[in-house]
């Protein structure tokens, strides 16, 4: 009986270096994309759509499944498009501010209320406000209508004279991803990021030792919120266009599928899911174009039978049995 | 001896569930270190009145104090925070959970170092199911974490809702040993509702009999299971003289 | 002050449109507590089968009024087809899962069936507008409507009054009902529930496929049609209450209202309007107005 109180004990002190980990795989990632040049923006994109799955993510570990994530996606990239054309602020680090700020405020406030739903009422509670968002700006020629509008490149401090070339742009977009992983990596840790699974297997449970499912969950959802709101706000500097579409339902349900592709076990996940996702469809474009969504269903349903840990799992496995044999 | 403290009353509760009166007018002290047995039939109020103390339900009217404040129709959380804490007649736990993370969450929601989680199992003696998931343990297992839940936030007050429901017979009186035993070491006031009344019998302080939403009785286990009340209503008497076979059966009370 | 009655018309031609292109989510989600979202693409199926049968048809000279029951043909057998085979091949693999994950799998099958579609009829459009026309229409004052509308407005009324009929009159129809109320207490009373989820999703793909069929004359049939479709269709049963028949229709009128008034008056909330009611039923009664199914609400 000792031992193993000994072993659960050096478990827990074996803390993981989150912040460490995170830079390694940031710089892995700048690598990756200065090295493989065609597929930069490929993976920039993904990068992006892994900020709005990460905030899926904590949702999912609650047990909610949100087809809404693409409301702040979408809001954080009119955030920046508008700034850009009505307020003239072309420098990236406000923008992306006023991304993640305006989304995490829509998403306070819609939190309030959405904390209160569970299942399928939370899920097509979040569909009804992405497509309003959708609805407003589709019939709004002031935002653009339903073609939207075109953004410039931002610019960056000391690089002042001129906007971003795109390879600085991936390299920020990496960062950007980096911090917010060890960020998330790190409130998953707090008593309040681990109480996720606990709530989703028994709420009542949770409210009898003395917390507040509510509150929880309005927390999570704002976090995602934002996070949502940050990718938005790259996705728009990376592909130079923003239009309603990004709140259509489809996108959520792009981000939900990269969510479950990439596994919901810790931040890294859906990043690895969006560039298998991004990946998967670059190479099911090229070969069958009329296709591709097959190969997405077709790889969803397998995944959900057969891996529902998502490709993280395997890759934790791969990296542990590494770890031995080294 | 020093005068015992009351440390929850319960004034005038009512509760009605369309035609069914739940609770009629009841009014109960527990006093502090007590320990509290529940009797009554299926339906009697002995469960209606646990939710109304801990918040599950809120009473139609009267209230409910506990350490001087009154904690009436407050949501369980808040109770939970403040002293009061329950077990579950089926047990609630983090099935997808080990034994050993359910204890840390408990601690992580309570605000304490998770490096307790193992003595608390201990002292519950479950750390063999540490590493274990919640969901696949056996039923005695289930009930004694859930109590340990129900004590990592070191409450005052302990309810048990049948602690011994679901288990062998042969392990009954263990389980009430090793949960008595800790609820005794911590001072903690406990109540529990009850059917088998030997167990009743061996763990009570006082005994509070339910029938049909008010209390017949209260008072100390002998005199209550004794009471004409009690027995017609509750635990039943031997039949006439003739059939003594069948008087064994009917003594051993509400077990059906 | 023609605005008015034009609304009031256009607004119930609209709902009847709905109802019939809804009423299948809502009987799948009564008995099977699915929410199909791959009821688009049985809509869509149906539209390009409708589109392949009368165009074939008309290609070939034939009496152009038999195109009506082309029309119906390839709503039923679309629907069947596709029906048996989603379920048989696919669906009833995952029914031990959860709600949620049936969510995500029917949004897969619905991925699969979009490109299955365009595998099968390429992306260009279809068109069929010649039984759309054929029928000639009628005037109220300055207002001109195709009698084809009564084509829709009659489909609708026959399936929601025909379903009707089946749930209240017919054996199979009253076990159904006990399943949508509560499937708990009909496996207690040997109801065989699987057995009858085979025959309601193939009935709800029908009914979805007949919405696409009928459609199909009076669009241009396209690969995207049914994933706007498929939204309108959840504001529909959820503003009525999901398993609800009744609550279809009645969400139905108001989606319709709504959205027809807004056309009207003002056309930039058209959209918006539809989910605004959707929004606001959901919070302030989130079973929706016929109450079928519980909401869970902390």
């Amino acid at each position: 009986m000792k031992s193993s109180s000994t072993m659960h004990a050096r478990q827990r002190a074996r803390r993981p270096q989150h912040a460490l980990i995170a830079l390694v795989v940031t710089l892995i990632l700048i690598a990756l994309g200065i090295g493989l040049s065609t597929w930069q923006f490929v993976v920039v994109v993904a990068l992006s759509k892994g900020l709005a799955a990460l905030g899926l993510v904590l949702l999912l570990r609650c047990g909610l499944v949100s087809f809404g994530q693409g409301l702040y996606y979408c809001a954080g990239a009119y955030a920046v498009g508008m700034a850009m054309s009505h307020l003239g602020i072309r420098d990236l680090v406000p923008l992306l501010l006023l991304a993640t700020v305006s989304a995490a405020v829509i998403a306070a406030l819609l939190g309030v209320l959405l904390s209160r739903y569970r299942d399928i009422f939370f899920a097509i509670l979040t569909l009804a406000f992405t497509m309003i968002l959708y609805g407003l700006l589709i019939r709004n020629p002031v935002l653009g209508g339903s073609d939207g509008f075109n953004v410039q490149s931002p610019t960056f401090f000391l690089l002042a004279d001129g906007a971003l070339s795109r390879r600085t742009m991936f390299i920020i977009t990496a960062v950007v991803v980096g911090v917010s992983i060890w960020a998330v990596q790190r409130f998953l840790a707090t008593p309040m990021g681990r109480l996720g699974p606990a709530m989703k297997d028994n709420e009542i449970r949770v409210e009898y030792l003395g917390a507040s499912a509510r509150r929880n969950i309005f927390w999570n959802y704002t976090l995602a919120g934002a996070l949502a709101g940050l990718g938005g706000g790259l996705t728009s500097f990376s592909i130079g266009h923003i239009d309603p579409d990004l709140a259509f339902w489809t996108t959520s349900g792009e981000f939900l599928f990269i969510a479950i592709l990439g596994g919901t076990r810790n931040a890294y996940a859906p990043f690895l899911g969006a560039i298998a996702l991004e990946l998967i469809r670059s190479l099911a474009f090229q070969y069958v174009p009329n296709s591709w969504q097959i190969v997405i269903g077709v790889s969803m349903l397998v995944i959900i039978i057969f891996l529902p840990g998502g490709l993280i799992s395997i890759a934790r496995l791969w990296l542990r049995s590494a770890a031995r044999g080294a | 001896m020093s005068e015992p403290v009351v440390l929850v009353s319960a004034r005038n509760l009512r509760k009605q569930f369309g035609a069914v009166f739940a609770a009629r007018d009841i009014t109960v002290d527990i006093h502090a270190h007590s320990v509290s047995g529940l009797i009554g039939t299926n339906g009697a109020g002995k469960t209606t009145f646990v939710n109304m103390l801990t918040g599950y339900l809120k009473p139609d009217q009267g209230q409910i104090f506990f350490d001087g404040h009154e904690i009436t129709g407050r949501p369980p959380r808040e109770i939970t925070r403040m002293g009061i804490t329950r077990s579950f007649q089926i047990p609630q736990l983090f099935d997808s959970l080990t034994a050993l993370e359910n204890v840390e969450t408990a601690l992580g929601i309570v605000g304490k170092p998770l490096e307790q989680a193992e003595e608390i199992l201990a002292r519950f003696e479950l750390t063999p199911f540490a590493d274990a998931l919640a969901g696949i343990l056996p039923e005695g297992v289930r009930k004694l974490l859930d109590i340990a839940l129900a004590m990592v936030a070191d409450p005052r007050v302990l309810l048990l809702d049948e602690p011994t429901s679901g288990v062998d017979s042969s392990e009954k009186f263990e389980i009430m040993d090793r949960i008595m035993k800790i609820v005794r070491e911590a001072e903690v006031t406990a109540m529990f509702v009850e059917h088998d009344m030997e167990v009743v019998r061996r763990y009570s302080d006082r005994v509070l009999a339910f029938y049909d939403g008010s209390i017949l009785a209260a008072g100390a286990p002998e005199e209550v299971m004794r009471d004409e009340k009690v027995l017609e209503y509750i635990i039943g008497r031997p039949l006439q003289a003739g059939r003594p076979a069948q008087a064994q059966v009917v003594q051993e009370g509400a077990h059906a | 002050m023609l605005m008015l009655p034009a609304a009031i018309i256009d607004g119930i031609m609209y709902a009847a449109w709905l109802f019939l292109v809804a009423v299948g989510l809502t009987l799948i989600y009564g008995v099977m507590k699915i929410l199909n979202l791959a009821h688009g693409a049985f809509y869509t199926l149906g539209a390009y089968v409708a589109a392949t049968f009368v165009g074939f048809w008309l290609a070939g000279d034939y009496n152009p009024y038999y195109s009506y029951l082309l029309l119906l043909l390839a709503g039923v057998i679309g629907g069947l087809v596709l029906g048996v085979l989603v379920e048989r091949g696919i669906l009833r693999r995952f029914y031990k899962e959860d709600q949620v994950v049936l969510l995500l799998v029917t949004y897969a099958i619905f991925l699969i069936l979009e490109d299955v579609v365009k595998m099968i009829w390429g992306v260009e459009p279809y068109v069929i507008s010649q039984p759309y026309g054929l029928l000639g229409s009628f005037n109220i004052g300055l207002l001109y409507y195709p009698n084809y509308n009564f084509v829709i407005l009659g489909a609708a009324i026959l399936s929601g009054v025909g379903l009707a009929l089946f749930l209240k009159l017919t054996r199979p129809g009253k076990l159904l009902r006990v399943v949508i109320h509560d499937r708990e207490i009909s496996m207690a009373l040997g109801i065989n529930v699987q057995r009858y989820f085979l025959v309601t999703f193939v009935a709800g793909s029908i009914l979805a496929a007949l919405g696409g069929a009928l459609t199909a004359p009076t669009i241009s049939v396209a690969p995207e049609i049914g994933v706007e479709v498929i939204v309108l269709a959840f504001a529909v049963i959820v503003i009525g209450g999901l398993g609800s028949l009744p609550g279809a229709a009645l969400g139905a009128l108001i989606v319709g209202l709504v959205r027809s008034f807004a056309v009207h008056y003002f056309p930039e909330v058209e959209l918006f309007s539809i989910y605004a009611v959707m929004a606001v039923v959901l919070i302030v009664r989130p079973m929706g107005l016929f109450a079928a199914a519980e909401p869970r609400k902390i």
